[in-house]
């Protein structure tokens, strides 16, 4: 993304050098690859996302179907990770319970964005009085624990995945909102914010086309952080009863029925959260490594 | 000094204002008429409109949060719902547990997380710091819950070795209490021993580039005395403040934790208050952790004041 915009925002450059300097583009791919943790988190996201949109393709049972005759049943050549209390085939449940951490994740994230990101560039931009009430509000909902408040908010808007994202995306916006404060404050005293409002750009152009863009790279990589910590958190709050509503799967909902059975039925608990933990690993040093290949500084 | 304190309280206040009014303000979620969502499963129209005016439903919005508010600086927090209990009385009863738990946790994660920083740190681009680098961002991705599941299939269900489950006041039997606060106190603070390991870590990598940890080996000292003497004790400043600022952490972690091991404390109020629509408990537990956050903020900036020479002067 900043690969397009940065040539319009940067200093020019003298003509014979234009040659020799590598597009951003170009060198934030190159050190992205040479990068084996980022590769290694890239691959986990790809087939996360590729698990959980061919799940209807991959899975082998149906995920709600209950089978009374199979209750329960260890691992074996039918039913590979076994079968829950009611006879549902895990896996099944595991790759379609890969779709609800996927939304969870990635629409809690864009509800953040909207919701953060606007505050953040306003907090910055005007400064003053806007930046200290948008502040003091950034502060208040940073105070209180995200999971509390995830929960605090289903609570009120009621059990459901729709619910919980919502409620993990008002919960993490002000991460965003923060972050978002920072960047333009360090991006608006800059001669080309400088030069763009001398030749008359209003404020809303000003935001839009010359803030927004320059600091979209750590908004992206905060991003990406913070769909690793949605995943946990929809998983979290279906585990508590709070998120997916059964019988649709969800890996915090099948752990929260696995728990019941740690004793009859253990291969109930292992696969979900062995899932839940090598999606947010990946996200995790996927989020690392696009902040090291974006980071100008870095050669 | 005093002028830093005054000043930090007087940050804290709009905040704190403001985390009571976005508490209020959950209770505009509620679908439909809020007197009937909090009277329950109570359908009775006298009840109904006993809530409404209790919570002075009939009144303008503002005109309600300055009823709230007033109720909140003279510790009327409201009444549960399901134990009619003040909820003031509700939280502090089950502070007690979580407090031990938190505490306990926060042994754990300085134990594991600043050891593992310090070796981290000193053999920086070695094995040892990949091994430490790799576990502490397992130990962020591991959902708590799971872990704690997977520790009472191994521990004690396979091994028998601790209780699965429950808990026994110290006052009861300190040697029950701390066999069944193990697991749970393991489990919440390796979560928070990732976060110190990679803030340890850093913290120590920029004290050994510093000039005096340079003077303190020109002087022919020991290796071990300038890590651990020079370079250690001044990369503990930012460890004793980020650890201070992680108890808040702690508080949400052991939601989950106490519900996968049935401990009777804030985090099981929450949820059991959530699914008997017991919305003031709900109400008061937010404003709670958001309170002791800020408080905890404030300590955090007064032991960094307090533990940084350069500021005092």
């Amino acid at each position: 993304m900043s690969a397009t915009t940065q040539p319009m925002v940067q200093p020019p450059v003298a003509a014979p050098a234009m040659a020799a300097i590598e597009r951003p583009g170009a060198r934030v791919w190159r050190r992205f690859r040479h990068h084996p943790s980022a590769l290694l988190g890239g691959t986990l996201v790809l087939a996360f996302v590729i698990v959980a949109l061919g799940s209807p393709w991959l899975a082998p049972f149906d995920p709600a179907a209950n089978d009374w005759m199979a209750i329960r049943q260890a691992p074996s050549a039918a039913h590979w990770l076994g079968t829950d209390d009611v006879g549902r085939d895990v896996l099944s449940r595991l790759l379609y319970g890969a779709r609800a951490s996927l939304y969870a994740g990635v629409l809690s994230v864009v509800i953040a964005f909207i919701i953060g990101v606007p505050f953040g560039l306003l907090a910055g931009y005007y400064g003053g009085l806007v930046d200290a009430t948008i502040s003091r509000v950034i502060e208040a909902l940073l105070a209180c624990p995200f999971l509390i408040l995830a929960i605090a908010f289903s609570a009120f808007l009621g059990p459901s995945l729709t619910n919980a994202m919502i409620a993990i995306g008002i919960a993490a916006s002000p991460m965003f909102a923060r972050l978002t404060r920072g960047q333009v404050m360090a991006v608006k005293t800059e001669d080309y914010i400088e030069g763009a409002r001398a030749v008359g750009a209003s404020d809303l152009r000003i935001i839009s086309r010359y803030i927004l863009p320059n600091v979209f790279t750590p908004l992206l990589v905060q991003a990406t952080l913070t769909i690793a910590t949605a995943i946990i958190a929809e998983a979290s709050l279906s585990f508590l009863g709070l998120g997916q509503q059964p019988p649709a799967p969800s890996w915090g909902s099948m752990l929260d029925t696995a728990k019941n059975f740690i004793t009859q039925a253990p291969w109930m608990a292992v696969s979900p959260g062995v899932a839940i933990f090598i999606v947010v690993f990946g996200f995790n040093i996927l989020g690392d490594g696009l902040r090291d290949a974006l980071d100008p500084r870095e050669t | 000094m005093f002028a830093f304190i005054f000043r930090r309280v007087l940050i804290a206040v709009p905040t704190l204002l403001l985390i009571s009014l976005m508490v209020f303000s959950l209770q505009l979620l509620l679908p439909g008429d809020p007197a009937l969502a909090l009277a329950g499963e109570e359908r009775d129209p006298a009840v109904i409109e006993a809530i409404r005016e209790q919570y002075h439903l009939n009144d303008p919005m503002i005109v309600q949060y300055g009823h709230w508010l007033a109720g909140v600086f003279t510790g009327d927090w409201g009444i549960s719902l399901r134990n009619q209990m003040a909820v003031t009385d509700l939280l502090l009863s089950k502070l007690p547990v979580t407090l031990e738990l938190a505490i306990l946790a926060m042994l754990v994660a300085l134990a594991i997380g600043v050891t593992a920083g310090l070796v981290s740190a000193v053999k920086k681009g070695t094995r040892w710091d990949f091994g430490a680098n790799v576990i502490a961002l397992s130990g962020i991705s591991i959902p708590n819950f799971w872990l704690g599941i997977m520790l009472i299939l191994l521990v004690s269900v396979r091994w028998g070795l601790l209780p699965a489950s429950g808990y026994t006041s110290p006052l009861e039997s300190v040697s029950r209490n701390l066999e069944m606060m193990v697991m749970p106190a393991l489990v919440l603070g390796t979560a928070i021993a990732a976060i110190m390991m990679r803030h340890t870590r850093s913290a120590m990598i920029q004290a050994m580039q510093a000039d005096y940890v340079r003077t303190a080996r020109a002087k022919g000292l020991s290796e071990r005395v300038v890590i651990l003497k020079h370079a250690f004790r001044n990369a503990l400043v930012p460890v004793v403040t980020m650890g201070t600022l992680q108890f808040g952490e702690l508080l949400s972690g052991a939601v989950l934790t106490e519900q996968v091991f049935t401990i009777p404390g804030f985090g099981k109020l929450i949820v059991d208050a959530v699914f008997n629509r017991d919305y003031a408990v709900v109400q008061g537990v937010v404003l709670f952790t958001g309170t002791v956050f800020i408080v905890m903020n404030f300590i955090a900036d007064l032991l960094y004041f307090l533990l940084n020479p350069r500021l005092r002067t």
